[in-house]
């Protein structure tokens, strides 16, 4: 029985080695894939075993984990002005992921970016959970509150932009969402929300400002006119502004939105014609000056191009090859133009910034847990739009309108406010997009806005008297600052 | 060193790894230490205490190894099972339910009536060979056993496997002593079939084929099986003993071909129980691709497959995993539990305690003097390394799950008790095998004497 028993006990030890063998392939070899496999909560809840580190306006926290002592996950994510902050934050959902800035810039706040590495080392040795650093963000809580309560219950977004760095000042929309009802450790709450915004129509989780594409409208001519400007047009040159404007190659006419002639004899100069938003001078000026013209001139402003600020903005785009007609609507902002928020925006900035359009960027620097700076982003220019004396030019033309023009209620005492209004049509039986691009002060631009506001019914007025009036707090507000 | 001594400094060092590891569960998930820690001190070193009292007592010359060893994994199964309770615990405070009652004090209460029985084994079982007078015995009694769940009032199904019998509050899984008593018929039996068994009809390809009328028994126990099978949804049980029992007749009769005939009956019945039984199918499926069904019939796998990897090489520590995630954690699933939170190292570690208790069992068997002894301690031990493999390689995705539990580790009353009788009666046996054959009568003639113990017969 001996050699039996000895033989019996070799076959134990061999399934002992191939259960060792195995456990180091489940437990040691593979576990990166398990640990990778999608419906792992546990890869989600290691998330939530550590502080995430908060996201900064300034100094103060908009974002940040609060533990939760004998919970399953160990830390909330919290908050502060949720609603107004969403898009920018995004939110952080253990049932749904995340988005925004807690997406783009998870690696840093949940710890794991090797710029903690000397961070991480140290916790190991002290004994410490490791905690994510902290992002501060470029935006302006005044501007921001400026901008939200400006909007109201309206529907639309507000980007403002430091013309001279790209920093972005104030990302706001409506309607917004509250991230910690999606951030909740409540699972059935959590999906009640999500659902629930989900359902709703105005899409309060589409990222506004970044990321809807919407025609730009009037506002649209400052691109004209910045390329009317490199042709060798000057403010004072005239141009044809009749009533109507009959489109090439089409039975159709272009009118202009108060039903009459932009000056006497049916001329008037570059700078009228933007001061009065003149839709036939700058029909004209569109077929004049080309489709090739105005899609260059657009793309330096960075249209065709994706942005990632770190989220990723969505290209705005000139039309691939219209005929004469569609350019010249092309040309006031209107057949297949389409911009964010964001893009007018830079289109302002780079008019207000000499002419040089800058990369936009939301996060101004990256901290460590304990506040040193990892990182702080340099500005960064993307392309010079127009010369210098021609941004000069176009800026003075702005203030015309702020101060003589269309834009009257974006006046502000003692500051020379450049801006330009707009109203998109959409569609028939649609309402119009009420636009409004400003930079402020003109002789040393500190801050450019752009705002639009879907839900108005009104003609070109409304850009002056809906959307007008937000820019100028969001101006103020900077530079109260 | 002496065997006491080797025993107790092998079990101080079990007491305080497993307080250490009971108090770094209350640490990490409720932030403070259990509030009778001092009496769970006292209480668990008491137990230990008394159990090496015992077996100094009753068995002195017994192998020192083998308690320890199995304490060391009860104490492991217990603090699992406790930090399970926590978890359950914590899950009822947050949704304001009323917690369950802890699982751990049953089970340290299963550890007192095993410490009992244990006692008696050692206490009434003076010599093991007295148990062969029982051979038949115990096959009625194990068969009765067996199949006392398929009585109607007696038996209760839970998840799908008959294998409780109720008597008013009380619920055991009579197979568990149905292990112990089939284990003492197979050793008594063989013992005497031997040779008759090890006769060789013909060589077929340089294997002794055995004559037909022998291979009756055998067919018998793979009948037996298949009707557990069958009639019990028992996948586990049914292939230990058939699995036991060929490892027996091998190990009796030294005939290779009855391994083969009994591998090759083993495959037929495998094949069988594929066609004929849906559990047996839908096992087979989970096992070679738990990922499509992650979220029905694969969950618990897949649940044990996260643990584990995210356990990795060290574990995520004690309380600060996730093991309440995998349905059934304290008994089938006690060891991807214990993987996630001990890890790799702390896998290899158990893997490594069992096979210490296999290999002592084994020796224990190598050492005995009679052979039915020495069948019986080969069988005992092959019950514990056919469950352990069984269990964890289950959990592991190394062999399709069969439902068994695993030793000293899972939840369970009816099985530690039983486990900790197997273990008396190894002791036992080795307390026979290390005792001195002659007591030495005086100084003078024990100078003169000369024995070897442990020597083969």
């Amino acid at each position: 029985m001996i050699r039996a028993i000895r033989r019996l006990g070799w076959v134990f030890g061999i399934l002992s080695i191939l259960l060792s063998i195995n456990l180091t392939f489940q437990q040691f070899i593979l576990a990166p894939k398990i640990n990778a496999q999608p419906g792992n909560q546990r890869t989600v809840l290691a998330e939530y075993e550590r502080e995430r580190g908060p996201i900064l306006v300034g100094t103060k926290p908009v974002a940040r984990s609060v533990a939760t002592p004998k919970q399953t996950f160990k830390f909330l994510r919290t908050y502060s002005d949720g609603v107004l902050y969403a898009p920018a934050t995004g939110f952080y959902s253990s049932l749904y992921g995340s988005t925004g800035l807690e997406r783009t810039e998870n690696e840093i706040l949940s710890g794991n970016d090797p710029r903690l590495f000397v961070d991480r080392i140290e916790q190991l040795v002290a004994g410490r959970v490791p905690e994510g650093g902290a992002v501060q963000t470029t935006l302006v809580a005044s501007a921001q509150k400026a901008a939200a309560s400006g909007l109201g219950d309206n529907i639309g977004s507000v980007t403002a932009i430091d013309p001279k760095t790209g920093a972005i000042l104030a990302l706001v929309q409506s309607p917004s969402f509250d991230p910690n009802g999606l951030s909740t450790h409540d699972a059935a709450a959590a999906q009640d929300y999500y659902e629930q915004l989900e359902a709703d129509p105005d899409k309060p989780l589409l990222n506004r400002p970044l990321v809807q594409t919407i025609p730009p409208g009037s506002t649209f001519k400052l691109v004209t006119a910045a390329a009317a400007l490199e042709a060798g047009y000057e403010p004072d040159s005239s141009v044809p502004g009749p009533a109507l404007y009959p489109l090439p190659g089409s039975t159709k006419s272009l009118p202009n939105w108060f039903r009459g002639p932009c000056g006497p004899n049916d001329t008037t100069t570059l700078a009228e014609a933007l001061a009065v938003s003149c839709n036939t001078a700058f029909a004209y000026l569109g077929n004049e000056l080309g489709a090739d013209a105005l899609r260059t001139q657009s793309n330096k402003f960075g249209f065709e191009s994706s942005f990632d600020v770190p989220m990723t903005a969505a290209t705005s785009r000139f039309p691939d090859d219209p005929d004469d007609a569609q350019t010249a609507m092309s040309a006031i902002g209107q057949f297949d133009v389409a911009a964010t928020s964001l893009q007018m925006a830079m289109v302002t900035a780079s008019i207000a910034n000499q002419g040089v359009t800058m990369y936009p960027y939301l996060v101004n620097q990256v901290l460590a847990p304990d506040l040193t700076v990892l990182s702080q982003t340099q500005p960064r220019e993307f392309e010079r739009a127009m010369t210098e004396q021609n941004a000069g030019k176009l800026m003075g033309m702005m203030v015309r309108v702020v101060s003589s023009g269309t834009g009257s209620n974006a006046r502000i005492s003692g500051v020379n406010v450049g801006g330009k209004t707009g109203t998109a049509e959409t569609g028939a039986g649609r309402p119009n997009i009420a636009w409004f691009v400003a930079a402020a002060p003109a002789e040393d631009p500190q801050v450019a806005v752009a705002v639009a506001v879907e839900n108005t019914g009104q003609p070109e007025v409304s850009g002056n008297q809906v959307a007008a009036p937000i820019a100028r707090a969001v101006i103020e507000a900077v530079l109260q600052r | 060193m002496k065997p006491r001594r080797l025993e107790l400094g092998l079990l101080i060092l079990v007491w305080v790894i497993g307080s250490v590891c009971y108090a770094t569960v209350d640490l990490a998930t409720l932030g403070e230490l259990p509030v009778n820690y001092l009496a769970l001190l006292i209480g668990s070193g008491a137990v230990l205490l008394v159990g090496h009292i015992v077996i100094r007592r009753l068995a002195p010359h017994a192998d020192p190894v083998l308690y320890p060893v199995a304490a060391m994994l009860n104490m492991l199964g217990l603090v699992m099972i406790h930090r399970l309770d926590v978890a359950e615990q914590l899950r009822a405070e947050v949704n304001d339910e009323k917690a369950p009652s802890p699982d751990a004090v049953a089970q340290a209460t299963w550890v007192l009536v095993a410490l009992v029985l244990f006692t008696l084994v050692l206490f009434l079982v003076t010599d093991h060979r007295r148990l062969q007078r029982y051979t038949y015995t115990s096959l009625v009694a194990g068969v009765v056993l067996l199949l006392l769940p398929l009585v109607p009032i007696l038996g209760t199904s839970i998840n799908g496997a008959r294998l409780w019998v109720r008597l008013g509050p009380l619920s055991f899984q009579p197979s568990e002593l149905a292990k112990i008593a089939l284990t003492i018929f197979f050793a008594g039996y063989l013992v005497r079939k031997r040779e008759a068994l090890a006769t060789v009809r013909r060589k077929v390809l340089g294997l002794g084929i055995p004559r037909g009328r022998d291979f009756g028994p055998l067919l018998v126990a793979w009948l037996v099986a298949l009707g557990v099978l069958a009639f019990e949804r028992d996948l586990g049980t049914a292939l230990m003993f058939f699995g036991v029992f060929v490892i027996l007749l091998y190990v009796a009769t030294q005939r290779r071909s009855w391994l083969i005939i009994g591998a090759g009956l083993f495959a037929l019945a495998a094949v069988l129980g594929y066609l004929a039984f849906g559990h047996v199918q839908l096992r087979v499926k989970i096992w070679l691709d738990p990922w499509t069904y992650a979220n029905d019939e694969g969950y618990q796998l897949v649940q044990a497959l996260f643990g584990l990897a995210s356990g990795g090489l060290f574990g995520t520590g004690l309380g600060e995993g996730y093991p309440q995630f995998i349905p059934f954690a304290k008994t089938d699933f006690i060891a991807a539990a214990l993987g996630e939170e001990l890890g790799l190292a702390g896998m290899l570690a158990i893997v490594m305690l069992f096979a210490i208790l296999v290999e002592r069992g084994l020796r224990t068997g190598l050492a005995c003097r009679d052979p039915f002894g020495t069948l019986l301690a080969v069988g005992l031990s092959s019950v514990f390394a056919l469950q352990v493999v069984v269990t964890i390689g289950g959990v592991t995705r190394l062999i399709p799950l069969t439902g068994l539990t695993t030793p000293f580790l899972s939840y369970g009353g009816s099985a530690l008790v039983c486990n900790w009788m197997m273990i008396a009666l190894l002791l036992r046996i080795s307390d026979r095998n290390r005792r001195p054959a002659v007591i030495a009568q005086s100084a003078d003639e024990a100078m003169t004497q000369m024995i070897r113990v442990g020597i083969d017969r």
